[in-house]
């Protein structure tokens, strides 16, 4: 039966075409979720938007009575302040950025190199440890690192790391849930593909190299988003692991900031300097999940455990 | 020997970077976080075993630990771990109802606060809940007549644990959340005028018997994110009120018990032993999500 054009239109907002998960377009049925969806972001926005607003306001507008959410006449001046500040130990603030951004980097490359490499093997290679080692794996997802940051410190005390830059990297690199992801990913690669190169004679370190990992990269953007949360926002590392000014990262400077603006001391400049630091910390992982959400969400769909 | 390295070599050097890094950082402290926790140990003398007093002393004697402690840890595991998996799932199923372009921008509004740092938040929540007349929270309810005097939300015991639960609920919506989006829009859409067809009528039943038993691996895949997510946001009320311990233990939870015990008093083999039981309440609980979410094959 075909259908007459002038009714295409109802149909299709109001017949099956669009109704359930992942449709195409818009339905009338969809009304609901957006009513429910808007106010409910909108609320969950707000202390982001913050971060935004509050980096920008000059100091009459942070100490105003009755304070304003947003920002009336944005400024810079929180961000020159930030940056022409030294730190209580005379360390300059783009000291630690620097630091930051060198942790941050060196963690992410190395993070994918040992994921990746150990994800390999244990999906497309055959020991005799392969299966124990994945289950291992698997039980470690659970683990809590909070809870043994005793045993933590006593480890790094004897490996002589303590006040050194490794400190901030190697215990970031061993992350279960990166590896399960990658892994996960893998398996999705056919056999087929990998044994008609090695018929080829390629070496694994070959395979591995050129046809793996080109075929992995959604998953690689992946574990590049999770380390660089978890390498970017540490603050923890510096106060536990590293007495070193000049080796602490920008985390940890923000975290000195809330803890004087606690006490009082400090507060009128301390408010739109924190603000500003805050956003700076912020605004790096918007970034990386903006342009990496599509490679996310496919990995994330070879995510389930069994 | 050299017909093993051949068949198997490459493998072990493809994963041992790796497997040191695991060993050396999860195993080692772990093993010896169960270790500590039968001794003596003040980071001064070496530890000297002293059995299971630890964690007799912590059963029978810990009288913070009883009191508050425990109590504050199961009230605040039980909203935010089932209570955060509840309502990311069903965040999930709404947004995957939605076409790609609406659903992507409302997924990362949801997501971005997991995103978020404890550090940069820290800023934004002393700010928002700042307990004199200039706080945003209590000016807004001071103009609403709603409160009559500023309240000193992060310092009162009262409302503490509150704020605690509902800042972790609002960045609870991490990876386990998009792992159970991508599970939603994969199931098989057959299923569906299958069941239609079998006389399901309503989406709460589909919901029920096809949905979730058709993504079982992601939901419990979000499980245990939302349980380690829920022991490790532990140092929030720390973070929150600027005190270990917080206001009267009011938000006090395990974790912040554990650098209560280790990092300020020094006595780092009963912090161990609470360290074990942390552990083990984890264990306990993804236990019983493999459980309920177990493939049948």
């Amino acid at each position: 039966m075909r259908r007459t054009k002038k009714h295409n239109w109802l149909r299709r907002y109001t017949g099956v075409y669009n109704r359930g998960i992942n449709p195409r377009g818009f339905h009338v049925s969809q009304i609901k979720f957006y009513i429910l969806l808007l106010p409910l972001t909108a609320v969950m926005l707000l202390p982001i938007a913050f971060i935004f607003s509050n980096a920008f306001k000059p100091p009459d507008e942070l100490f105003a009575y009755p304070p304003r959410f947003f920002v009336i006449n944005p400024t810079l001046k929180n961000f020159t302040d930030l940056f022409s500040m030294m730190s209580n130990s005379g360390v300059p603030i783009s000291r630690y950025l620097f630091n930051s951004i060198v942790v941050t980097l060196v963690t992410i490359a190395a993070s994918i190199f040992v994921s990746s490499t150990a994800a390999f093997a244990l999906s497309k290679k055959r020991f005799k440890l392969k299966q124990t080692l994945f289950t291992i794996n698997t039980v470690a997802l659970m683990f809590v690192p909070i809870a043994v940051t005793i045993p933590r410190f006593l480890v790094i005390e004897r490996l002589n790391l303590l006040d050194t830059f490794l400190v901030h990297i190697l215990p970031v690199l061993a992350m279960p849930v990166g590896l399960f992801l990658i892994k996960q990913f893998i398996d999705g690669i056919p056999d087929e593909t990998i044994e008609a190169a090695q018929i080829d004679g390629a070496s694994d370190l070959r395979i591995y190299w050129q046809i793996v990992l080109p075929m992995i990269r959604p998953a690689i953007a992946t574990i590049a988003i999770l380390t660089f949360q978890a390498a970017w926002n540490n603050a923890e590392t510096s106060t536990l692991y590293v007495n070193n000014e000049s080796l602490k990262t920008f985390a940890f400077y923000l975290s000195t900031l809330t803890a004087t603006t606690a006490t009082g001391a400090n507060v009128v400049a301390g408010q739109g300097i924190a603000a500003a630091a805050a956003l700076i910390m912020f605004l790096p992982n918007l970034i990386m999940f903006l342009i990496l959400q599509g490679q996310v969400m496919s990995t994330m769909s070879h995510s389930g455990l069994k | 020997m050299q017909r093993w390295l051949n068949r198997e070599g490459s493998a072990y050097a493809f994963i041992a970077t790796y497997a040191v890094l695991f060993f050396t950082f999860i195993v080692v402290p772990v093993a010896a976080a169960i270790g500590l926790s039968f001794t003596f140990f003040d980071a001064i003398q070496p530890p000297h075993f002293i059995g299971l007093r630890n964690y007799i002393t912590l059963l029978t004697q810990d009288d913070t630990f009883m009191r508050y402690v425990l109590p504050n840890t199961i009230q605040f595991a039980v909203i935010v771990g089932p209570g955060g998996y509840a309502l990311a799932f069903f965040l999930a199923w709404v947004l995957a109802q939605l076409p790609r372009l609406p659903r992507t921008f409302f997924a990362l509004i949801l997501y971005s606060p997991a995103m978020t740092s404890a550090v940069a938040m820290a800023v934004v929540w002393k700010t928002l809940f700042s307990g004199d007349q200039t706080g945003y929270l209590n000016s807004f309810l001071l103009g609403l007549g709603l409160i009559q005097e500023p309240i000193q939300w992060l310092q009162s015991p009262q409302y503490l644990m509150t704020i605690m639960i509902i800042v972790t609920l609002w960045s609870s919506m991490g990876i386990g959340f998009l792992a159970m989006l991508a599970g939603i829009l994969e199931t098989n859409p057959d299923l569906y005028e299958a069941a239609s067809i079998d006389g399901v009528s309503n989406r709460l039943q589909e919901i029920f018997y096809i949905t979730i038993p058709s993504m079982k691996p992601q939901m419990l895949f979000g499980a245990v994110m939302a349980i380690v997510g829920t022991f490790q946001a532990g140092a929030i009320g720390v973070t929150l009120s600027g005190s270990n311990p917080t206001p009267q233990y009011a938000g006090q939870l395990i974790v912040n018990h554990i650098e209560d015990y280790g990092f300020l008093r020094y006595e780092m083999g009963y912090a161990a032993a609470v360290s074990v039981v942390l552990l083990l309440m984890v264990l306990f609980f993804t236990r019983l999500a493999s459980r309920l979410f177990a493939s049948e094959d």
